[in-house]
């Protein structure tokens, strides 16, 4: 790491901590059914919510009752979502007036954005109806990350509660979530954005003059439109200068500000937070990176503040942490490190910029790949399958990890909790007594749940690689042969199961094939860690909490969170060390000859 | 005063020593020849496909063992995958590892099986005799496997108990050195703490009439047994959540190896070079991936800790209880017996005014010389030392022995028209009070400062004159401070029982450092102490004997009863503590958490092995398409076929190395939870990442040498 790399790291963390030490404060006061200063106002809005739905707010469930009615929810979500899709052709705000989706494309656009993980199979620009984006993708956008913190916020409950049957409402967390949390930060997020420059309005896409004219060949074609062969056989060619440009627009900011904060990541524009109206500059490109780890590591410390012992949230958040800056450094080695070829066939300098913003840089995209993928966002500023072979080996691992390095609103906590439960359940062994966390003892339904929430994600991703690169279907869709392909299609996996969203482009999805393959690893992905997690909580709210002593094996000392980082990255190893050496070790070891 | 003082129990009963004094028979070497043969042939025997089925870790290695079989006869016989050599190796040794496995599980179970043995000597047919109504009488000769629950027997001197029971009538001396290996006899009457009988004992002198109090397979010595023996082991909860993970594990290894078949074959497809992984190094690579480790042990350790409880001469009703043990955190310890010696001895006569040392000394001995307490005797010996007081004839000056009851809570003699009388301050009070005597506030000050020392103040009393105190000293036990200091470290809290007054109790406390006390202690006391100690979320531990603690031993999480306790206090209780020794209770949570702490290091070692194994199979199994791959072979294996044979026998062999281990247990040292996982992380998690890389480059070193590959 050079120095920039160095304090560009340093001073995205410090500005992290300092934003998300209050925000941490304010998200456990809300969850609690508190108000504070403003949010009285929304309180009306909070009671009409319920008053039409015919919720009881203070009326507590089980797991059960919470764990169905969020997965109904969602799935209510998924059908909006895929008939918004369907009937955008007739439905208004479509200026450019964009056709039906396709069964199999809305499908996975559907559980998509419902699963907070955003992967697009298709080019938000060419696609999706103004209409769709707001009322399908920018409302799932809010909705998918609430889901995921009021699950997280069900589980800390479980650890803090004690011999209690309930987890919580599921409608008062999901609404308080979204009311009090989301919309406000997103407000304050998309207004920085738009000073930045990103666009925010209804109009139809405008034709520009284009400062100077791009000549490029067409073949010639003949009177009936089909192209003209010359003597050699091949197609005639002619010059062609394009003048004009058309250019996208949208509601932009209101999207962008939730699409980070809510680590969806679903872009307004095919080419993401790349795309100057969504990114234009490096401050705006700054906003947007704190904005994708800001709640996640608000939550580390709301789940400290919950279970009464601070020491807690700030142990989990170290492991996140240390995972993640040692990320950031490989990814950018590996970009400063750039390609030998490039040398080789006389370039300058071997500095990997391919596929990257100049207004960002080398360091700054590698920040934002680690940052996006670290959390399950996926959004990007620069394309992934561009990267070195080890440069984009990191955001594929940190994706295989489950996600839990800072990791989805909600999710990553979950997701890392569990792993903290695998890892106490050891060393807890280790230490003489039967393991417990937080004073709860974890006995075999808690395993039981463990590992199926970890055991889920591995499976989705190995056994869908496996059947893509088996069958034609599969194979159809890679653009790179050789072990990059490889790569691609486990990237595509890695992505969708762990509800990233990110891709290596090259691999052609949007057929019915990755279509429906990706939105299975997309839901399961999703919801086979929901409810076990969900279970989990329920419980362990029921049990008695354990008193803390000298016998205790102590989590939140340095040693439990070296403990922690090495249950994450062991289970990630075992998963994935056979995949990723097919894949990027090898395409790195044939780079460097 | 405690109850053991009201009740007169031979003096060997209270072994009030920290040595286990336990059978010699059911110690055992940990590899006795005469165990290893009989563990091999079970080794065989369990590879019956309905046992290996119980463990799925090593069924998924026998199921392995006979895949790769087959494809080595394919390769025998036709064309195999690869060379018949190879397969057949990696065949072999995958039925070795299933062999180890069972070898360890056998081994463990045949020394309990020997423990158990030891055992069933002492139970055997005898001829029971059988009354009809509890009262010594008419019997009948029945066979005692005829016996039924509530059926009435007489024992007689020379019989052997023939079942579980309680004493309804008469007074025996019984020998149970067949249970608790103690040779020296012990009384049985009924009524009180001393009624339970255990089959299998005899009768030396006088006679009883038990009620039978189980039917015939489920007396205390049955249960023994097949405790021991394993036949009725259950899996611990913490055992069933292990075996999940374990599970888990596997089903995780399962998938990457079977998607790595289709994997290989698309880089093979693409690279347009090499030939697919083969079926066998991808069942080897399985087998040395899941944790066969920890997975062919487990079984082993449960057993062995069953067996290390028996060799303290503990009996655990249910491994469950081995296991709480090594959570308690809480440990409640009566005083008498555990802490301080079983006696109080007398340390000190402090004459009222105007009284000399040896007036009180002389009135205390004649007041205690019928006194047959051990406190009484030890007054006895006090005034012998000090004043070289001797014992005199009772009989010829009339002399009545006053005894203690429960009304005067006073004791004396009435010696030559002398009324002598001892007893606790308030009781002689009243009593000086009663005959018009004056009593000194020296003396109140005097025993208040006895009181305040810990130790028990009696006063002595000639006719309406008070002549002093006597203090009684309880004897802290050697080296029990250090033992509780000990437990501080490891986070358990000590909480010392006693009926003695505050005063006193913290005192003693004090001295012996435990960290709090309960004075005064009644029953229910004890039990409310409990609930609220878990109402706190803390495993309580205790010991108990009597009847009256039979509700304290069923609330606490570990109750041991005393084996010379009553059948009310062993039915409460989740373990028999043979030798009625209460400082067991520190070694049953060191056992307990020993168990634990093997279990939990042999899986990180198993868990932490798969690194190396993974960088000595996967350049190995891709070296044909991807020869670039060889910069991961980090050890330098000689070639693919030594490097997946090399990782599979570790694998294997690592099962034999380690099953010392699990039979001893991983080292036990009282230490901070933090200082013990820094330890063990270090020695089984850094060496289960280090060792597997020494030991596979060493075998395929060997295998060179030897040109086997």
């Amino acid at each position: 790491m050079n120095t920039n790399a160095v304090m560009q790291l340093a001073l995205y963390l410090a500005v992290l901590l300092v934003l998300a030490w209050p925000l941490s404060g304010y998200i456990t006061r809300v969850m609690r059914g508190e108000h504070l200063g403003p949010t009285r106002l929304l309180a009306p809005v909070e009671r009409l919510f319920y008053k039409l739905a015919g919720v009881d707010a203070g009326r507590e469930t089980g797991w059960k009752s919470y764990a169905v009615g969020l997965v109904l929810f969602n799935l209510t979500g998924v059908v909006a979502v895929y008939a918004l899709q369907r009937l955008q052709g007739v439905l208004p705000l479509n200026p450019q007036g964009f056709g039906t989706i396709s069964p199999d494309s809305s499908f996975n656009t559907a559980i998509s954005f419902v699963a907070n993980t955003n992967w697009q199979g298709y080019a938000g620009e060419s696609t999706m109806s103004y209409l769709t984006q707001m009322l399908g993708l920018s409302v799932q956008n809010f909705l998918s990350a609430a889901t995921g913190i009021a699950v997280v916020i069900a589980l800390i409950r479980g650890f803090a509660r004690k011999s209690l049957e309930t987890i919580g409402n599921v409608w008062a967390d999901l609404t308080r979530v979204t009311l009090y949390v989301l919309v406000p930060l997103s407000l304050v997020v998309a207004v920085l954005l738009v000073g930045q420059g990103v666009i925010q309005n209804f109009r139809p896409y405008t034709e520009v003059q284009t400062v100077q004219a791009t000549v490029y060949q067409t073949a010639r074609l003949d009177a009936h439109g089909a192209p003209v062969n010359g003597a050699d056989g091949k197609p005639l060619m002619v010059d062609t200068a394009a003048t004009t440009q058309t250019l996208p627009m949208g509601p932009v900011a209101s999207q962008e500000a939730i699409k980070m904060l809510g680590t969806n990541g679903g872009g307004f524009f095919n080419a993401n937070s790349a795309h100057p109206y969504e990114n234009p500059t490096p401050l705006s490109n700054f906003i947007e990176m704190l904005a994708i780890f800001l709640i996640p590591a608000a939550l580390c410390f709301v789940f400290g503040r919950m279970v009464g012992d601070k020491r807690q949230g700030w142990a989990v958040l170290a492991a996140m942490t240390v995972l993640f800056v040692a990320a950031y450094g490989v990814t950018v080695w590996a970009e400063l490190a750039g390609n030998p070829a490039l040398q080789h066939a006389g370039a300058a300098s071997s500095l990997n910029m391919e596929g990257k913003e100049t207004r960002f840089g080398i360091v700054a995209s590698s920040l934002f790949a680690t940052i996006t993928t670290a959390a399950s966002c996926g959004a990007v500023n620069a394309m992934h399958d561009s990267f070195t072979p080890l440069g984009g080996m990191v955001p594929m691992a940190l994706m295989q990890l489950g996600e839990v390095v800072f990791g989805g609103v909600g999710s990553g906590l979950y997701g890392m909790l569990v792993y903290a439960i695998l890892a106490v359940f050891i060393a807890g062994l280790m230490v003489g007594r039967t393991p417990e966390y937080l004073g709860k003892k974890i006995e075999s339904f808690e395993m039981k749940m463990t590992a199926i929430a970890i055991l889920a994600t591995p499976i989705l991703v190995l056994a869908g690689t496996a059947i893509a690169v088996s069958v034609s279907a599969g194979q159809a869709g890679v653009l790179n042969p050789q072990a990059h392909g490889f790569s691609e299609i486990l990237y595509a996996f890695s992505s969708a199961a762990n509800n990233n969203g990110s891709a290596f482009a090259g691999l052609s999805a949007n057929t019915p094939f990755y279509n429906v393959m990706l939105g299975l690893a997309m839901w399961f992905g999703r919801f086979a860690i929901i409810v076990p997690v969900l279970a989990m909580a329920g419980s362990l709210a029921g049990k008695q909490r354990l008193a803390v002593t000298a016998g205790t094996l102590p989590t939140h000392g340095p040693l439990f969170v070296v403990l922690l980082i090495g249950a994450v990255l062991l289970v990630g190893a075992l998963n994935f060390i056979p995949g990723l050496a097919l894949g990027p070790i090898v395409e790195h070891l044939q780079m460097i000859g | 005063m405690t109850k053991r003082f009201e009740t007169p129990i031979p003096d060997h009963v209270e072994t009030g020593t920290d040595e286990r004094s336990g059978n010699d028979k059911r110690k055992l070497p940990l590899l006795d020849p005469a165990l290893l043969t009989p563990a091999v042939t079970d080794a065989f025997k369990k590879l019956a496909p309905q046992v290996q089925w119980r463990n799925p870790v090593m069924f998924v290695v026998y199921v392995g063992s006979i895949l790769t079989t087959v494809l080595f006869g394919q390769a025998l016989f036709g064309t195999g995958e690869a060379p018949a050599g190879f397969i057949g190796a990696i065949a072999a040794w995958l039925w070795f590892t299933v062999l180890f496995a069972n070898f360890a599980e056998a081994l463990a179970e045949g020394r309990s099986k020997a423990q158990a043995a030891a055992l069933r000597a002492t139970k055997k047919n005898v001829i029971a005799k059988k009354l009809k109504a509890p009262k010594k009488g008419a019997y009948e000769l029945i066979d005692s496997p005829s016996l039924r629950k509530g059926d009435f027997i007489l024992i007689e001197a020379g019989d052997t108990i023939p079942m579980d029971g309680e004493v309804l009538d008469g007074v025996a001396s019984v020998d149970e050195s067949a249970i608790t290996g103690e040779s020296a006899p012990v009384i049985r009457e009924s009524g009180g703490d001393f009624s339970a009988v255990t089959g299998g004992t005899r009768v030396l002198s006088d006679w009883i009439v038990v009620r039978v109090s189980v039917n015939p397979g489920e007396a205390f010595l049955d249960r023994m047994i097949a405790m021991v023996e394993g036949a009725k082991r259950q899996k611990t909860p913490n055992e069933i959540a292990l075996t999940i993970l374990l599970v888990a594990l596997t089903i995780v290894f399962l998938v990457v190896t079977v998607t790595l078949l289709p994997f290989s074959q698309y880089s093979v497809s693409v690279a347009g070079a090499g030939t697919p992984i083969t079926i066998t190094a991808l069942i080897a690579l399985l087998v040395c991936l899941i944790p066969t480790t920890i997975g062919a042990l487990l079984s082993s350790i449960g057993v062995a800790g069953m067996s290390r409880m028996m060799q303290a001469n503990v009996i655990a009703t249910s491994g469950r209880a081995v296991e709480a043990a090594g959570d308690v955190d809480v440990l409640l310890l009566d005083k008498t017996g555990t802490i301080t010696l079983g006696n109080r001895q007398a340390s000190a006569f402090i004459a009222a005014p105007g009284v000399t040392e040896q007036q009180l000394a002389d009135a205390a001995q004649l007041a205690s010389l019928a006194d047959e307490t051990p406190e009484g005797r030890s007054i006895v010996v006090l005034a012998k030392q000090r004043f070289a007081l001797r014992g005199r004839e009772l009989a010829a000056h009339q002399a009545v022995f006053v005894p203690f009851t429960a009304q005067t809570r006073m004791s004396g003699v009435d010696y030559d028209g002398r009324q002598i009388r001892k007893g606790a301050l308030d009781a002689v009070r009243q009593h000086v009070a009663d005959v018009g005597g004056l009593f000194p506030d020296a003396v109140s000050k005097a025993a208040d400062d006895v009181a305040r020392r810990g130790a028990t103040p009696l006063v002595v009393v000639d006719g309406t004159t008070v002549l002093g105190v006597i203090e009684l000293k309880d004897i802290v036990k050697g080296g029990i401070k250090e033992r509780f200091a000990e437990l501080r470290a490891m986070g358990i809290k000590t909480v010392m029982i006693t009926g003695d007054n505050p005063l006193t109790a913290a005192a003693i406390a004090a001295e012996a450092g435990v960290d709090d006390f309960l004075a005064q202690a009644r029953p229910e006391d004890k039990l409310k102490l409990i609930r609220d100690h878990q109402a706190e979320g803390r495993l309580v531990a205790m010991t108990g004997d009597g009847t009256n603690d039979a509700p304290a031993l069923a609330q606490a999480d570990v109750a041991v009863a005393m084996n010379t306790g009553t059948q009310a206090a062993k039915e409460a209780g989740n373990m028999v503590d043979l030798d009625s020794n209460p400082t067991k209770l520190i070694e049953i949570v060191e056992i307990g958490k020993q168990m634990l702490m093997t279990r939990g290091s042999l899986t990180t070692f198993s868990v932490a092995n798969d690194i190396a194994k993974y960088f000595a199979i996967i350049p190995a199994a891709f070296a044909t398409t991807y020869p670039q791959l060889g910069t991961l072979n980090v050890m330098g294996l000689h070639t693919p076929a030594s490097a997946i044979l090399s990782a599979v026998i570790f694998n294997a062999i690592i099962i034999v190395f380690l099953i010392p281990l699990a039979l001893k247990g991983v080292k036990y040292r009282a230490q901070s939870a933090a200082q013990l996982l820094r330890n063990n992380m270090l020695i089984y998690g850094l060496g289960g990442l280090i060792v597997p890389f020494v030991g596979i480059k060493l075998i395929d070193l060997l295998l060179v040498a030897l040109h086997l590959a």
